[in-house]
């Protein structure tokens, strides 16, 4: 149940999916290793094999093994246990996987894993880790933005990737600014006065 | 989505080294806002990955010889950040605009938006770009509320690219590297109406990337768009029109007008813009050259509204190159 957990504790010390995983992971470390070494290199063709690669994710290299056809968001969510970013409408419309690559708002059902190498990935979980707590966090809990919240992860992830971008917002930048973020139960108005709260209290 | 081999060249040679002789032995990836989603739908399940966001030189945007050159993987954010198309090309940004959603934005590439393929809803749904079942014509027959009000022949279907009219309005060129070197191509031939299924939507041929975008100088024409959309959410156009008017004193020298997401390709408006000529840009003029840029329109069962929208989209756009409110 791990879609569930409290976001601060994002990562169980044994969940279903973690112990599934977990078997035979040891065999053949050394292996993989080397064959990551040489997938890297430009202008290799690597796959369609499963490959090991690694992923910065919040700051810290993980290794995981993937195919060439994997997303950066089964990849993340089933593999390295970062369920945050939600599976929706697999097709870059809806925004629910919403992660920020290299400082910029991404669609992570819409980047392959292996495109991801060497760049940073930010997901949810950062926002409240090491017991700090983004602004951004309790500003959609103040501002009722959110009502199933199956789409509030990937428009908390839009909303910190704009207010990076744009520190001092209008509710109409606001409203750009998610324009690559649907949600069905129609929580807009309260998202975007969340994000105009966090503005403030970042500055203050 | 079928498995398939990746690999992530450093250089164009490189790139093309490993691309194939038919669409199916190998895909180019840059953005990936359109690729994955054909994969993930088996539209497309190449044997081959090539990446080009790792080639030197393709995501640089550069001011050479009176042209703006924007490498084919410069993403539509970087495009918009730039200080040379702020300042020169507002009909690039309000396109740019347009594309409503910052990740895609983030993600997908200008040379991406040039070759994403139709969004015709036969197509996406495995009935090909034409659409024909047992010799007839799928889209005739059922909805086709947002195809072409300028069918070519069998092709129904509507160009999907946001900057393709504004670009061919502008005279834009593509450079097109291939295993044997490298060609030029005029964006307005870039764009075909295919007649069979076994031919494309544009003038690629497999084993050919496009490297770069080749922008005039707007040198002191006025150039704008204007689109009409169902909703403010991302979402492809219904109709839009890019224009670029060359002005003597109050009177227009020249023009050209390009409607998008009314046919097959992008259309262009000739005998409107020649019309313009020699008058000044007021609200009846432009409306006079909206009506003439829909005249020949042959909408479909569903979509007789989109001639009103085309119509309107080519008023509007020369009315804010002119610096008109609308």
């Amino acid at each position: 149940m791990s879609d569930h957990q409290d976001l601060k504790n994002p990562r169980p010390a044994v969940s279903r999916r973690g112990f599934v995983q977990g078997a035979g992971a040891v065999t053949g470390a050394v292996a993989l290793m080397e064959e990551e070494a040489q997938a890297q290199a430009a202008g290799k063709v690597m796959g369609p094999a499963a490959m090991a690669i690694t992923l910065t994710v919040n700051g810290k290299p993980l290794k995981v093994t993937v195919e060439p056809r994997e997303t950066l968001l089964d990849t993340l969510r089933h593999k390295l246990e970062h369920t945050g970013a939600k599976r929706v409408c697999d097709r870059g419309t809806c925004g629910a996987c919403t992660v920020i690559v290299n400082n910029k708002v991404s669609y992570a059902c819409t980047m392959l894993a292996v495109d991801a190498v060497g760049k940073k990935i930010q997901t949810i979980e950062s926002l409240t880790a090491n017991g700090k707590t983004h602004p951004i966090v309790p500003a959609f809990h103040n501002n009722d933005a959110q009502q199933c919240g199956y789409c509030t992860p990937g428009f908390v992830m839009a909303a910190k990737g704009f207010l990076d971008r744009n520190p001092n917002p209008t509710y109409e930048q606001v409203k750009d600014g998610l324009g690559g973020n649907l949600c069905r139960c129609g929580t807009y108005v309260g998202v975007r006065q969340a994000v105009l709260e966090a503005a403030k209290k970042l500055k203050a | 989505m079928q498995n398939f081999e990746y690999a992530n060249p450093g250089t164009v040679a490189e790139a093309t080294g490993l691309l194939g002789a038919t669409w199916s032995d190998a895909a180019i990836l840059a953005g990936g806002t359109d690729l994955l989603s054909l994969m993930k739908d088996y539209r497309m399940s190449p044997k081959r990955v090539v990446n080009i966001k790792s080639i030197k030189g393709l995501d640089k945007v550069a001011k050479a010889g009176g042209m703006l050159s924007v490498g084919a993987a410069v993403t539509i954010d970087d495009l918009m950040e730039h200080p040379a198309v702020r300042s020169e090309y507002p009909s690039l940004m309000q396109a740019a605009h347009g594309i409503t959603s910052p990740q895609i934005r983030n993600m997908g590439t200008l040379g991406g938006d040039l070759c994403q393929r139709p969004r015709c809803w036969y197509f996406r749904n495995g009935y090909g770009l034409l659409g024909m079942q047992n010799g007839k014509s799928l889209i005739d027959a059922g909805e086709n509320r947002y195809h072409a009000i300028f069918p070519q022949g069998a092709a129904k279907f509507v160009s999907a690219s946001s900057f393709a009219p504004a670009l061919i309005a502008l005279g834009a060129k593509l450079k097109i590297a291939g295993k044997s070197g490298n060609r030029e191509a005029d964006l307005a031939s870039f764009f075909v109406a295919p007649k069979s299924e076994a031919e494309r939507e544009i003038a690629l041929q497999p084993g050919e990337i496009v490297t770069e975008i080749l922008i005039p100088s707007a040198g002191g024409s006025k150039n704008a768009t204007y689109e009409v959309r169902h909703k403010d959410a991302l979402d492809w156009p219904l109709a839009t029109a890019s224009v670029v008017v060359k002005m003597n004193g109050s009177s227009v020298a020249s023009a050209k007008i390009v409607m998008g997401h009314v046919g097959p390709t992008p259309v262009s408006a000739d005998k409107a813009a020649a019309w313009l000529a020699g008058k000044s840009i007021t609200a009846e003029a432009a409306e006079a050259a909206g009506k003439a840029a829909v005249e020949g329109a042959m909408p479909l069962s569903q979509n007789a509204y989109k001639v009103q929208l085309a119509k309107v989209a080519v008023k509007r756009a020369l009315m804010m190159a002119a610096g008109l409110s609308v």
